[in-house]
């Protein structure tokens, strides 16, 4: 039987699965006879979506939200999941950017139609998607990468988000409420011009707890202050699973904090992708081989993160930048 | 794409245990990609995947450029590439095909160096040595200063010195360096490679192969050939002396 016949029904999760189909030793899928297989190579595949733009909404000079016709991707994707975003165009550079997938968009019966991104401008692709108008379109592969766990609902979940690093936090607070998990956002940044849709996650039935650096809204300093006194706080009975995005120090600080009061956290690693999708190690972190153990490995965070135990991560060894 | 990853592999013992028997499994034509940091290692690597059931042929890494001993020490030197080539080909039955680097001026006489010392075929070529400044702090944007470049801004240089390597030996040529389109994998054929690797272009696009077969055949189609050998090398070098027409420009 034709190899790639055979394996129509896997699913693909990387590259290198993709690669030795293809190069698969089989005396039916050699050129041209191939052809056939390419719908088999492609089943199982995250989806390559050239999605229209619906609208953008700049919220302010640094942060817009993107939102995007892709109903193959907004329907699979599950929360803290991403997408690798390319414009095609002549230009355009080569490599995809990743992106959390932020808001599922929805009709009124409530199939999901498309998805939005919340971008923050740092470079050349996150201005091209500042300046991006309606009708333009985005080449948008997903959903990519391992999901946040969703707490039981008996249990609490805390999100701690920082700046842009809200991003995988919708997706997350949808399934936690859907499910009736009692969920805390923890929102922090430079100023009241860093947080936005504080009032989204409200209108949930999340509590949400905000701190700015300068005092222009809700508490005045870093966001680890009152989640640090609020777990101080928490009964040791209450079951509690925190998740965490933003810079890789308040990751660090959450995931710490947490550890010394015996709590487990999900952190969503943000390092340069190239591919995401196993194929180039660009984006490797540091990784404990057990809870406790001091052994550590390089793994791809594409395909084994972005999100990990916080107690796993070799924080002093990940790469600075980001 | 200009990059420093360096060479991730998981180490020989464990590529055998953890990653071949899938492989094997599904029936692929397993062709591994060694580099050493002495003659010594390549040899003892080529021994080690030899024993192992369903490696096809190694293939020498002897040009990364993001590595700082061995690899491209010995793609840069004639008789280093040599060397290794010919310890290898002492040490294993498989066929042997030694990767090139573009970091060299005459990459041919590399090609012929490892034909001499019995390399069953070449392959070329790896990532240009480059260099990338973020202009707003002056700083290397790769941490590395220097990384290697591929993709399609490599492609034209990667083309030309395929078919400069084709003048110069006879073995089989695997070429590659910024493959993105089903048109390019007809160029790199046209200028004299056997076969055709992608790298970069499934980053970007990971239902590239699909594509790049059906075009392929297409093209093989539309030309009336029955197989991809019947374009291997086939370019036509107008004669210099009967054109007098100026240089036009290709973008
Ligand atoms: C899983 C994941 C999810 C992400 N989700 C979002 C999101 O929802 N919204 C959002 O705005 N951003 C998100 N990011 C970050 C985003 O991918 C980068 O900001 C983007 O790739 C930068 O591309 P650029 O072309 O604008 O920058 P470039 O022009 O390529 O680089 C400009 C500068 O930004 C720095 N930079 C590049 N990549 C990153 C990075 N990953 N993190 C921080 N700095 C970087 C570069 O070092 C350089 O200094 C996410 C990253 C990951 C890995
Ligand atoms: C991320 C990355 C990793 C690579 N790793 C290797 C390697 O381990 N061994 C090797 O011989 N070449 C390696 N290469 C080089 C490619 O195999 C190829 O020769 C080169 O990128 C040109 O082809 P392309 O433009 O299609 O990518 C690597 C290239 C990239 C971009
Ligand atoms: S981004 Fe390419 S391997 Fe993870």
């Amino acid at each position: 039987m034709c190899t790639l016949g055979c394996l129509a029904g896997q699913p693909l999760k990387s590259l290198e699965t993709a690669a030795r189909i293809v190069a698969a030793d089989c005396p039916d899928c050699q050129l041209p006879g191939s052809i056939k297989g390419s719908q088999a190579i492609l089943r199982g595949m995250p989806a390559d979506v050239d999605a229209l733009v619906l609208s953008n909404d700049r919220l302010s000079e640094a942060y817009n939200v993107v939102k995007l016709a892709a109903p193959a991707i907004a329907a699979a994707v599950r929360p803290g999941q991403f997408v690798m975003v390319r414009e095609d165009h002549a230009g355009a550079p080569l490599l995809r950017r990743p992106f959390s997938v932020f808001e599922i968009l929805r009709d009124a019966a409530g199939e999901p139609t498309g998805f939005s991104l919340l971008n923050k401008q740092v470079g050349v692709v996150t201005r091209a998607l500042y300046a991006l108008e309606p009708g333009a379109h985005l080449q948008c592969l997903g959903p990519l990468g391992q999901p946040f766990s969703v707490a039981a609902p008996s249990g609490a979940a805390w999100m701690v988000a920082g700046g842009v690093g809200l991003a995988p936090f919708a997706t997350l607070a949808e399934a936690l409420r859907a499910q009736g998990t009692p969920a805390t956002l923890f929102y922090g940044g430079r100023s009241v011009r860093d947080l936005y849709y504080a009032g989204w996650f409200e209108r949930l039935g999340v509590r949400v707890v905000l701190a700015t650096e300068d005092g222009s809204r809700g508490e005045a300093g870093l966001i680890t202050a009152p989640l640090q006194r609020e777990l101080a706080a928490l009964p040791a009975a209450t079951e509690l699973m925190i998740h965490a995005c933003g810079p890789t120090g308040m990751m660090r600080a959450v995931a710490q904090l947490a550890q010394a009061l015996g709590r487990s956290t999900e952190v969503s690693l943000e390092p340069v992708m190239g591919c995401g999708l196993g194929g180039c190690y660009s984006c490797v972190v540091p990784v404990r081989t057990g809870p406790q153990a001091a052994a550590s490995q390089l793994v791809r965070s594409c395909l084994h993160g972005p999100v990990f135990p916080g107690d796993r991560v070799v924080w002093n060894e990940l790469a600075p930048a980001h | 794409m200009l990059n420093a990853i360096g060479l991730q592999g998981i180490g020989v013992r464990r590529f055998i245990d953890e990653r071949l028997p899938p492989l094997r499994d599904q029936r692929a034509v397993v062709i591994v990609n060694i580099c050493g940091t002495t003659v010594h290692e390549y040899a003892e690597l080529a021994r080690i995947l030899s024993d192992a059931p369903g490696v096809a042929a190694l293939e020498l890494n002897i040009s990364c450029p993001n590595i700082k001993e061995g690899g491209i020490t010995f793609g840069c030197s004639l008789q280093g590439a040599h060397d290794v080539v010919a310890a290898v080909r002492r040490a294993t039955p498989l066929p042997v095909i030694p990767k090139l680097t573009p970091n060299v001026t005459d990459v041919a006489s590399f090609a012929r160096a490892a034909e001499e010392a019995g390399a069953d075929a070449v392959s070329l070529v790896n990532t240009f040595l480059a260099m990338a400044i973020d202009v707003e702090t002056r700083r290397p944007r790769l941490s590395n200063v220097f990384g290697g470049l591929s993709g399609p801004a490599i492609r034209p240089i990667a083309v030309r010195m395929v078919y400069e390597c084709r003048q110069a030996v006879r073995i089989p040529i695997m070429g590659m360096g910024g493959i993105m389109t089903a048109d390019d994998v007809v160029e790199f054929l046209i200028a004299g490679a056997d076969a055709v690797q992608v790298g970069t272009a499934n980053f970007v696009d990971p239902f590239i192969w699909p594509k790049l077969l059906d075009g392929l055949t297409a093209y093989l189609a539309r030309h009336g050939h029955g197989a991809v050998r019947d374009i291997v090398g086939t370019v036509e070098i107008p004669d210099r002396s009967a054109t007098t027409a100026p240089q036009r420009i290709s973008t």
